[in-house]
C-alpha cells in the first residue's frame, strides 16, 4: 500500500513538474507508436480491404489464417525477427535501423499491421453485401465501391485503430529487443518501467505506469469519440 | 458404481498424499543477479543443495538493485548479490543478518576488434575509460543501477569522468549484460562485462573481444576489477521468512565441499573457472 | 420509334440451370415497360443483366447500338440505374444517401437537386435524418431519390413497392410516371403486382420459366391476352402461395425529427 501511494504522490510530481526526462520518454513513446500506427493503417487499411472485398482470392484458404496467426504474433518474436533483420549479419544490417526509434518502428509496424489487415478484413466482410451490388448498379468504380463499403465498415475499422494502438503503446518486449532501451535515444514508456522495476524503483515505475495508462485512456477516448460521432446514434 | 469407488479412492489419495509430500519440502527464496543464474552457477549447484536439505530453492534472478529491494520487501529468505556498498548499506539497515564472502569473479573491458580508443594492452581500467571518453568512442553501459553497472560507474569516477548520456558515445542501456553484449556486438562499442557472462555468450559476439583485464583472473592486472559476491540471509523479523533454511543454505554455500564446486564451473566450457571461489572457509582450509 | 435496349438470342446460366432465355425482345426508348410473373421466373436476373451487372452467357445484348459485353464502360454503366426491392442505405445522412449517385459521378454539390426530389417524394425536411431510421416505405422513396437525382436513361424498378402501404406504392408510381414523361426515361419495371403494371406500364409481359410468354400494349396484355399461360396467370392461377413474399425489413424504426 505504501509503495502505491509513493507511486501516486510521485506521479503526479512528475508530471506536475514536467520532468524532462519523462516528457522525452513521452515524446518517444507518442513518437514510436503513432509512427507505427500510421504505417500500418495506410498499408493495412487497403490490404485488408481488399482481402476483404475479394471475391476470388488465390491462396485465400492460405492468407487468412496467416493473418489471424499474425493477429497474435507474441510481440517478443516479432521483436526477435526484426532484430535479425536489422542486425549487422541480418539483410537489412546496412540501414543501421537496429538500436534507433526508425527501428522500433520498424517492429511495432510488424506488430499492429497483421492486427489492422485483420479486423478491418473481418468488418468489411460485415458489411450488407447487397452496398456492392447497389453501388454498382448506381454506376460506382471499383475504387469507389470499395472506399464506400469501407466507410460503411468505419465502426469496425475504427476498431481496428484502437486494438492496433493498444497493442502497440504497451508492448514492451519489441522495443526493447530492437530499441536498446538507450537512454534519450530509444526508452519508451514501458521499458523504462521494466527498467525501473528491475532496480527496485518501484514507484518510479508505477508512476510511468500511470502515465502510460493515461495516455492509453486519452487515446481511447478520443478514438471512441470519433467512433461515437462516425456511428450516429 | 460401487467398483469404480476403489481405484477413484486410490487415485485421491496419491494426489493428496503427493501435495502433502511436496508441502513438506521447505522452499527457498533466493534473490540474485543475472549472472549467477546466466553463466549457469546456480544450475552446476543449486540440485545437491536441493537434495541435501530436501529443500526446494526458488531463484528470482534480476539486477542487484531489485535483488536487494525484494531482500528489503521481505520477499526473500536470502540475496547473493555483487555490489559491496549496497550490501553493507543493506546490512547496516537491519534488512540482513550478516554479509558473507562467496566468491569473486572479474570484469572486463570488452570492445571492437578494430579499437577506436586504443585501449588494447592498458592495465588499468580507469585509464582505458579515459581513453575511449577522450575518443568518444561509444561506450555501452548496463544503465541499469545492477551491480556490473555500478562497478562501471565506480570507474568513471576512479578515472575523474562523468559521462554524460547527451553526449551522443555513451550510451545507458538499462538492460541486461547479455542484451548490453549484444548492443555492443552490434554497433562497435565498448562495454563493461563481468568476464562470466562474456565468455559464456563469446561464440555469439565475432565483433568483440577482450581488450583490457587478460584472459583469465590470473592474468587481470587491475584489482578494481574484480567482482566480490556476498551472500545475506534477510532478517528474519520481516516475517515470512525461513530463516533456518536460508542459514542452512549460506553454510552450505560457503562449505570448502561447495565452494570447490564453485570452482569447477565453467572449466570444461571455457578451459577457466567462472568464479574463484573465496568464502572464509575456502581460504582457512 | 427507337429501341434502348435489343436482345437477341440472350442466354443466361447459373450453374448450368438457365435462368433467362429470350430469343428476342426489345425495350423502347422512352416507354415504361412491365414484366410481371411468378417468383423464380428470371425477372430479377434479367433486369441485372439489363443494369450490366453482369454478362450474359449467350446471345447479344445491345443497348443504343452498343453491343454490351463483360467489361463495360463506366459511363455506359452509369446511364442505367436500378432501384431494388429491398433499399439497401448507407450509414449516412438521407442527404447524403441521395447524393452519392451524382459523388460517384464526380458532382460535388446537388443540395438544391437533393432537397427538391425529396419534396417530390414527400421528404421535405429529411436531410439530415440518418438513413438508417427511416421507415420501410421513406426508405424506398431515398432509394428512388438517389436513383433519379443521375437523372439517369434507364431505371430499372425491381419489385419496388411490394411490401410497401398504399400511400408509398401511389407517391412512388406517380414520381417514376412523372419522370417518364418529362424526361422520357425509359422504365422497366419488375412486379408481381398485375395491378401495378396496369396502372403506370404502356407495355407490359408476362415471364415464366426464363421466357417472355407473352409481350404487349398493356391494355391488350390485360384484356385480349392470346396466351393461355397470361390468361390463367392474371387469373391467379399461376401465383402459387410460395410466391415471395419479402421478410420484414430489420431494424425501422420511424423518427421524424
Amino acid at each position: 500500500m505504501e509503495t502505491i501511494g509513493r507511486a501516486l504522490v510521485d506521479a503526479i510530481r512528475l508530471l506536475r513538474e514536467l520532468d524532462p526526462e519523462l516528457v522525452e520518454t513521452v515524446a518517444l513513446t507518442l513518437q514510436v507508436t503513432l509512427g507505427a500506427l500510421i504505417i500500418a493503417l495506410v498499408s493495412g487499411i487497403p490490404i485488408g480491404a481488399a482481402v476483404g472485398l475479394a471475391r476470388r482470392l488465390p491462396g485465400r484458404a492460405l492468407i487468412v489464417p496467416v493473418i489471424y496467426t499474425g493477429m497474435g504474433l507474441p510481440p517478443v518474436t516479432v521483436g526477435l525477427f526484426t532484430y535479425l533483420l536489422l542486425s549487422n549479419q541480418g539483410p537489412l544490417g546496412g540501414l543501421g535501423w537496429l538500436f534507433t526509434p526508425t527501428g522500433m518502428i520498424t517492429a511495432q509496424t510488424f506488430i499492429a499491421f497483421p492486427l489492422v489487415v485483420g479486423l478491418t478484413m473481418t468488418s468489411v466482410q460485415g458489411v450488407d453485401p447487397d452496398v456492392r451490388t447497389q453501388m454498382i448498379a448506381l454506376g460506382a468504380s471499383n475504387r469507389q465501391v470499395a472506399l464506400t463499403i469501407l466507410t460503411e465498415a468505419r465502426i469496425g475499422v475504427t476498431a481496428a485503430v484502437v486494438a492496433a494502438y493498444g497493442s502497440i503503446i504497451s508492448e514492451v518486449g519489441a522495443v526493447m529487443l530492437v530499441g536498446g532501451n538507450i537512454e534519450g535515444e530509444t526508452r519508451v514508456l514501458t521499458t523504462a518501467i521494466v527498467l525501473e522495476t528491475r532496480q527496485g524503483n518501484f514507484a518510479l515505475a508505477l508512476a510511468l505506469g500511470i502515465v502510460l495508462l493515461g495516455i492509453a485512456f486519452l487515446t481511447n477516448f478520443l478514438f471512441h469519440r470519433l467512433q461515437v460521432r462516425q456511428g450516429g446514434p | 458404481m460401487r467398483r469404480r469407488v476403489g481405484p477413484l479412492l486410490v487415485v485421491v489419495l496419491a494426489l493428496v498424499g503427493c501435495s502433502r509430500g511436496s508441502s513438506e519440502v521447505g522452499v527457498l527464496r533466493l534473490a540474485t543477479t543475472t549472472s549467477t543464474a546466466d553463466s549457469g552457477l546456480l544450475d552446476a549447484i543449486l540440485p545437491a543443495f536441493e537434495e541435501e536439505y530436501r529443500a526446494r530453492v526458488d531463484v528470482v534472478a534480476t539486477g542487484t538493485g531489485q535483488a536487494i529491494e525484494l531482500g528489503e520487501a521481505g520477499d526473500a529468505d536470502v540475496i547473493l548479490v555483487h555490489a559491496r556498498a549496497l550490501e553493507d548499506a543493506f546490512v547496516a539497515e537491519g534488512h540482513g543478518t550478516e554479509r558473507f564472502d562467496v566468491m569473486y569473479n572479474d570484469f572486463v573491458i570488452v570492445g571492437p576488434e578494430d579499437d577506436p580508443a586504443s585501449i588494447e594492452g592498458v592495465s588499468v581500467a580507469a585509464d582505458a575509460l579515459g581513453l575511449i571518453a577522450g575518443s568518444q568512442a561509444t561506450f555501452a553501459s548496463r544503465g541499469d543501477s545492477s551491480g556490473t553497472h555500478t562497478k562501471e560507474r565506480a570507474l568513471w569516477e576512479a578515472a575523474g569522468i562523468d559521462p554524460d548520456t547527451g553526449s551522443g558515445w555513451y550510451k545507458s542501456l538499462g538492460q541486461g549484460m547479455g542484451d548490453t553484449l549484444n548492443f555492443a556486438n552490434e554497433t562497435g562499442a565498448y562495454t563493461l562485462s563481468d568476464r562470466g557472462t562474456y565468455l559464456s555468450q563469446q561464440a555469439n559476439l565475432p565483433n568483440l573481444s577482450v581488450l583490457v583485464g587478460g584472459m583469465s583472473i590470473a592474468e587481470n592486472a587491475d584489482p578494481a576489477l574484480l567482482n566480490p559476491y556476498g551472500v545475506i540471509p534477510v532478517d528474519p523479523d520481516k516475517g515470512n521468512i525461513d530463516a533456518e533454511l536460508a542459514e542452512q543454505f549460506v553454510e552450505w554455500l560457503t562449505s570448502v565441499e561447495t565452494q570447490s564446486r564453485i570452482e569447477k564451473v565453467g572449466v570444461d566450457a571455457f578451459g577457466q573457472p567462472l568464479f574463484y571461489p573465496d568464502s572464509e572457509k575456502w581460504r582457512n582450509r | 420509334m427507337t429501341n434502348a435496349y435489343e436482345l437477341t438470342g440472350l442466354r443466361h446460366r447459373y450453374g448450368g440451370r438457365c435462368v433467362v432465355d429470350v430469343p428476342s425482345m426489345q425495350v423502347r426508348t422512352g416507354e415504361i415497360l412491365a414484366l410481371v410473373g411468378p417468383s423464380g421466373a428470371g425477372k430479377s436476373t434479367l433486369l441485372r443483366l439489363l443494369n450490366f451487372l453482369e454478362a450474359p452467357t449467350e446471345g447479344r445484348l445491345v443497348y443504343k447500338g452498343n453491343e454490351v459485353g463483360h467489361d463495360v464502360p463506366l459511363d455506359l454503366r452509369r446511364k442505367v440505374v436500378t432501384v431494388f426491392q429491398r433499399p439497401v442505405l448507407l450509414r449516412r445522412s438521407v442527404a447524403a444517401n441521395v447524393r452519392i449517385g451524382g459523388r460517384i459521378r464526380g458532382e460535388r454539390h446537388g443540395g438544391e437537386k437533393t432537397d427538391a426530389l425529396l419534396g417530390r417524394l414527400g421528404l421535405a425536411g429529411f436531410g439530415h435524418a440518418p438513413a438508417r431510421t427511416l421507415s420501410a416505405g421513406e426508405a424506398q422513396r431515398v432509394a428512388l431519390a438517389r436513383a433519379l437525382i443521375v437523372e439517369p436513361e434507364v431505371l430499372l424498378l425491381d419489385e419496388p413497392t411490394s411490401n410497401l402501404d398504399p400511400y408509398n406504392v401511389g407517391l412512388i408510381e406517380d414520381v417514376v410516371r412523372s419522370e417518364n414523361h418529362q424526361r422520357g426515361t425509359t422504365v422497366v419495371v419488375v412486379t408481381h403486382d398485375i395491378f401495378q403494371a396496369r396502372r403506370i406500364a404502356q407495355r407490359s409481359g408476362l415471364m415464366m420459366a426464363g421466357r417472355i410468354v407473352e409481350l404487349a400494349d398493356t391494355e391488350t396484355f390485360f384484356t385480349t391476352p392470346q396466351r393461355q399461360e397470361t390468361v390463367a396467370f392474371l387469373r391467379g392461377d399461376l401465383v402459387d402461395s410460395g410466391a415471395y413474399i419479402p421478410p420484414p425489413p430489420k431494424r425501422r424504426r420511424r423518427s421524424r425529427r
